[in-house]
């Protein structure tokens, strides 16, 4: 037996043919059916291995594997690991893990030393004999390669110390990073499948979709329709058959929570998709995954098989008379397919476009029968929910908004990563504690939330509690959560300029206020940030955006306006700079730009002229130079490029 | 002396296609498998091939090419052996994604959606890599590259041969 889900010895009869009721627990607490120490032995060693105790003299090395971590070459260190640990003898010892997404990806590589939790940064090829010599054999923690605060100079000793993590509280992110997502095992020794067990023989479909509600559960797709009373209407829905869809078309910029979670932990989508499968009344699943993530196809894949292999998904699961399928659906790169309707029918094999709505897919989805359609976040909550009781999960977050949140933390701030955090903590603490702050000491301008269906935040607004309803209330949307923070030196008519440009781009063409009006909207956006824009672009941008707001035919149309709307909003001073005073405040949009040197600090090193594409810049060596602005292309490349900051914009 | 060996390569590949074809035979909602698969067999869509595929399943050619341009993800011309992907996702963006783009299309001498005449590279920008924490980043083939520069993404470029 080297797996803990193989069989202790030849009185298990269980296989996916033959399934045993108490398959999860016997793995974990057996053998149940009967007493033998030393196969309870077998048993508990396996998990001592998965889950160090802390007095363990093995050690385990956690290497992220997550799509930043490996850019960054986390793969790489995986064989040089390998290498050292066998040059000294411990490959018996140290077990070397890969695993899912930390949510640091600003601090990868990164590498966690077991059962002490020690948390190395940035780790290089050549920082690995370092740590196998001064760590693994000597026990002494390799400090330059700790996380330091750069507010207040402490090293963080473990993990948990980080401040990036200490004011998370990561429920469903809780095994990303700590197991290993190709691995069953890992994650069933963590409490998996604990939940679908409960659901199969102590909850009716009934008590579960009561337990759902109970929890407050809100749909984590963006929309936050409760999760709940969706299920109940399935239910409810008349037809034998009925299908589940995951939608992990996570098409927002600036979201990768679903990525995370679908290449960390895999199985807990799998788990609440099979508990909301047995609760509506469906035997089905399909999960829809962007097709620019091949690592989350490659591991749902694994997981998808290893499930099949030890009968958790199949015919007659743990001989509780539920079947249920899973299949994948690769997404072919459509933004609009994220939106519940296209995304059904790009499934049937069509052009990924919406439907009219009623009737909902709850009612007629997937080939007309009903379907239960939500998004990563909200399926890998569910095993939570039912393990632990609605009540339980009721007890975190605000009055209307239940549980936790993933954001994707990204843009000008110091930490960027995947953040979990309570619903209502305020967006001050996510940015300026979780975050550390903003970048190079500028200054916090806005925080946009939602991609391109949310708005922009500004510093007035920094105290409320982020929930579904107060982000509404501001003009902006919870969306998937992706929160890309801006500085003084963004430009927020470029920012509306530039969501409007995508939306405009995914727009699919079937109703005409999504299609002809993001395409005013852009032109009139392109117009301003050219400096051509007139005062009266203002009330016909606000009226354009209220008109596709209230008559577009999908989510993408009715939101699309947001980004104009909230920073006209917020920030209608800037749009009146670039009209009135043709200037672009955070000196961003080129046309409105004049690059200048100033005499006083150019001490004529000639960098810059020799630089310039056009030959714009002139000047005698060791003197002040001149930039010719009628040349000028404001490429920019003199101002990067100025080591005296002799180069300003004006 | 090397003798080109095209057709044979193309016969071969039509065979492939034969058995992507057994695979999906009465699998409901084949189409975008199906093109998806293709695509990977001939590194592009063929409009013989897309004939093939509406054939195969009795939907019109109409319907076939329409989903084929609908989505983001099939090309109809060929491409080049190294697919470079800059991301122009909103982290990407407010940290200069902008620049990194103009960078190498200046040094690749195209623009996007366009290959390299010696078929090496084909540049284009996808919406967002998810790996914003990185930003900017890109992706050839399916290396991921962050926390790029101007600079640094023309010299990662160069090393793919």
């Amino acid at each position: 037996m080297n797996n803990l889900l193989d069989k202790c010895c030849n009185k298990c009869t269980h296989t996916p043919q033959t399934p045993c009721r108490d398959y999860i627990k016997c793995r974990k607490e057996g053998p149940i059916c009967h007493d033998d120490a030393s196969c309870r032995k077998k048993r508990q060693d396996i998990l001592d291995t998965i889950n160090l105790p802390a007095d363990s003299d093995r050690k385990n090395i956690l290497i992220c594997a997550g799509t930043g971590c490996t850019s960054s070459g986390s793969k790489r260190l995986v064989d040089v690991l390998h290498e050292e640990l066998q040059k000294h003898g411990l490959t018996g010892k140290v077990s070397v893990k890969i695993t899912g997404c930390h949510g640091f990806c600003e601090q990868g590589p990164l590498v966690i030393v077991e059962p002490r939790k020690t948390f190395y940064i940035r780790v290089q090829e050549e920082d690995v004999p370092e740590i196998v010599e001064q760590d693994l054999l000597n026990g002494q923690v390799v400090e330059r390669l700790l996380y330091k605060d750069p507010a207040t100079g402490e090293l963080a000793q473990t993990y948990e110390t980080v401040p990036f993590y200490a004011k998370q509280q990561r429920l469903v992110l809780h095994n990303c990073g700590h197991i290993n997502p190709e691995e069953v095992a890992d994650y069933i020794a963590n409490d998996g499948y604990a939940g679908l067990v409960k659901a199969l023989f102590e909850m009716s479909p009934k008590e579960i979709i009561e337990e759902v509600k109970k929890s407050g559960l809100r749909g984590r797709g963006g929309a936050g329709f409760p999760t709940g009373v969706k299920w109940g209407f399935v239910r409810k829905a008349p037809g034998d058959k009925k299908y589940v869809v995951c939608n992990a078309d996570e098409g927002d910029p600036g979201a990768f929570m679903d990525r995370s979670v679908l290449e960390g932990d895999p199985h807990a989508v799998l788990e609440g998709m099979m508990i909301c499968g047995y609760a509506v009344g469906a035997d089905e699943g399909y999960i829809y995954v962007r097709a620019e993530y091949p690592l989350a196809i490659e591991r749902l894949k694994i997981a998808i098989a290893q499930a099949e292999k030890y009968g958790i998904l199949g015919e007659n699961i743990f001989n509780s008379g539920f079947n249920f399928r899973i299949k994948i659906k690769a997404g072919a790169g459509a933004f609009v397919c994220g939106e519940e309707t296209a995304l059904l029918t790009s499934i049937e094999g069509n052009r990924g476009m919406p439907r009219v709505r009623p009737p909902f897919p709850a009612q007629k989805g997937l080939w007309g029968k009903p379907t239960n359609l939500n998004n990563v976040e909200t399926y890998a909550n569910v095993p939570h929910i039912i393990r632990k009781g609605g009540d339980w999960y009721a007890s975190l977050g605000t009055e209307k908004s239940k549980g936790t949140k993933i954001f994707a933390l990204t843009g000008k701030v110091n930490n960027t990563g995947l953040v979990e955090v309570p619903m209502g903590m305020t967006m001050r603490d996510i940015i300026f504690t979780i975050g550390g702050g903003i970048r190079d000491g500028k200054k916090f301008k806005a925080v946009q939330i939602g991609g391109p269906s949310g708005g922009c935040i500004p510093e007035e607004n920094l105290d409320l509690p982020v929930d579904y309803d107060s982000l509404t209330a501001a003009g902006a949307m919870m969306g998937s959560g992706g929160l890309v923070v801006m500085d003084e030196t963004t430009c927020m008519v470029d920012v509306a300029r530039f969501f409007l440009t995508f939306t405009q781009a995914e727009s699919c063409g079937k109703c005409t206020p999504c299609r002809e009006g993001t395409k005013r909207m852009l032109e009139i956006l392109t117009r301003i940030c050219n400096g051509e824009g007139r005062m009266e672009d203002l009330e016909t941008l606000e009226r354009l955006g209220r008109v596709v707001k209230n008559t577009a035919l999908c989510g993408l149309g009715q939101t699309c306006p947001n980004p104009i709307l909230s920073t006209l909003r917020y920030f209608k001073d800037e749009y009146i700079a670039h009209i009135q005073d043709k200037r672009c405040p955070a000196g961003v949009c080129p046309n409105l730009l004049v690059y200048q040197i100033d005499p006083e600090k150019c001490n004529g090193c000639t960098k810059c002229a020799k630089n310039c594409p056009v030959g714009a810049i002139t000047g005698e060596k060791k003197q002040p130079h001149v930039i010719d602005t009628d040349k000028c292309i404001k490429c920019g490349v003199c101002y990067q490029g100025c080591k005296f900051g002799a180069i300003y914009k004006a | 002396m090397t003798t080109c060996n095209c057709t044979q390569n193309l016969e071969a590949k039509y065979q492939e296609l034969e058995k992507v074809f057994a695979k999906y035979r009465d699998v409901p909602g084949a189409l975008i498998p199906l093109l998806q698969e293709a695509q990977e067999i001939f590194g592009y869509l063929p409009a013989d091939v897309m004939k093939k595929i509406s054939e195969e399943i009795g939907v019109p050619f109409s319907k076939t090419f329409g989903v084929a341009t609908f989505y983001a993800q099939f090309h109809l011309k060929p491409r080049g052996r190294y697919i470079v992907r800059l991301c122009q996702g909103t982290a990407c963006h407010v940290r200069g994604a902008a620049k990194v783009f103009e960078a190498v299309s200046n040094d690749l001498g195209v623009g996007r959606n366009e290959t390299t005449e010696d078929q090496r590279y084909t540049l284009e920008t996808v919406a967002c890599l998810g790996a914003c924490g990185l930003a900017p980043v890109m992706m050839v083939n399916d290396d991921t590259h962050g926390r790029l520069t101007p600079d640094k993404a023309v010299s990662i470029i160069k090393k793919y041969e």
